[in-house]
């Protein structure tokens, strides 16, 4: 037997591109790059029917009201000051100042000295409460606004108390990182939603 | 000695060699497959984001529920009416449907996420608070209390 060596040809791959081509733009068409975000709220627990409503004693400082009527304006009520009629983008600053009360005022809430594990001694206003309530006919764009106007003021002190604790803001900090739960637990979100009413105009 | 140019000698420039392309493109190619989140249902209600800045983003795929909330696409008006409407999945629901649709997709679930299961509410920003709040009585009725409203992220704080 003669011994012939053949040369094995080689696979043309000049389709290659274009199959990938043709995959490429398949995952093209069918991508969605989908906006999985959003604010993300825990709802109160539903009351029991039988059981009688506990009346947690409020002092009137301690609670500040945000009425969104259908017209989509807002009513503020900051502690034991006069209700107001505000723009949305005044309501940061003012739950800023009702969180914080900085200047010690009477009318908003108590500041009491308190002890936190892994920050030390911190002034903060204890029993302070946001109450948000809408109407049905409220926008969901307002609430919204509403509901991010108050998550923004709340960080913006998280931001500054984390700055001037460990100078990183609350912002820069990775999501596992422990600061953030203790920050968490020094300025907690106390908002609630009252059950739903009907506030003036039937739309 | 150096070489010098022979100008009599016309070279062909040599083609470009095209044997990395598929490579370049496959690149590209599997990074799309990695981004891509196939559409989870086919939208039969029309949704526009609202607009916030203190977005969290939804991480586990698995944990999250998605209620979709919004006026009927105009194919479907006919049938449906233009004002705003449940979906859940692919098919248009009443509120009142949201329990069942819940506790089925919570049964379905690994025992031990049960609790972190998020709902995720697409409304349209043109919605009334009437229904969103039908739907979270719903849910609260069902114990389905993590939400997120899912919303887009606002470029920067203008009203």
């Amino acid at each position: 037997m003669s011994k012939k060596k053949r040369k094995v040809p080689e696979i043309n791959s000049s389709s290659t591109a274009d199959i990938a081509f043709l995959l490429l733009i398949f995952f093209l068409v069918t991508t969605t790059m989908a906006v999985n975000k959003g604010l993300s709220r825990q709802l109160p627990p539903m009351p029991e029917e039988q059981k009688e409503k506990e009346d947690v004693k409020v002092h009137q400082r301690d609670i500040f009201v945000v009425l969104v009527n259908s017209n989509d304006q807002l009513m503020v009520t900051q502690g034991a000051n006069d209700p107001k009629y505000i723009h949305v983008n005044q309501l940061k600053a003012m739950t800023r100042d009702f969180v914080l009360n900085s200047s010690n005022d009477p009318k908003l809430p108590e500041r009491v000295e308190q002890e936190f594990e892994g920050y030390g001694r911190a002034v903060v206003t204890k029993n302070h409460l946001i109450s948000l309530q809408n109407d049905r006919g409220t926008s969901y764009a307002a609430y919204i606004q509403v509901q991010n106007e108050l998550s923004a003021a709340y960080d913006e002190i998280r931001d500054e108390a984390a700055k001037a604790k460990w100078g990183v803001s609350y912002e820069e900090m990775e999501d596992e990182d422990p600061r953030r739960k203790i920050i968490r637990q020094v300025y907690p979100q106390k908002i609630s939603e009252a059950e739903p009413k009907n506030y003036g105009g039937n739309k | 000695m150096g070489k010098f140019r022979d100008d009599s000698s016309t070279k062909e420039i040599p083609a470009i060699s095209t044997s990395s392309l598929p490579d370049i493109i496959f690149m590209l190619l599997f990074f799309f497959m990695v981004a891509t989140q196939m559409k989870e249902v086919e939208y039969k209600v029309s949704i526009q984001f609202p607009e916030a800045t203190q977005l969290t983003k939804l991480e586990e795929k698995s944990l999250v529920k998605y209620i979709y909330v919004g006026t009927p696409q105009p194919k479907y008006r006919g049938q449906y009416g233009s004002e705003p409407r449940v979906q859940l999945d692919d098919a248009f629901a009443e509120v009142g449907q949201i329990g069942d649709y819940i506790v089925s997709e919570r049964s379905a679930m690994d025992e031990k996420k049960q609790p972190y299961m998020v709902v995720s509410l697409k409304v349209d920003k043109d919605c009334k608070m009437g229904i969103v709040t039908d739907i979270k009585q719903e849910l609260r009725r069902n114990s389905a209390l993590k939400i997120n409203y899912a919303a887009a992220q606002r470029a920067n704080d203008s009203y």
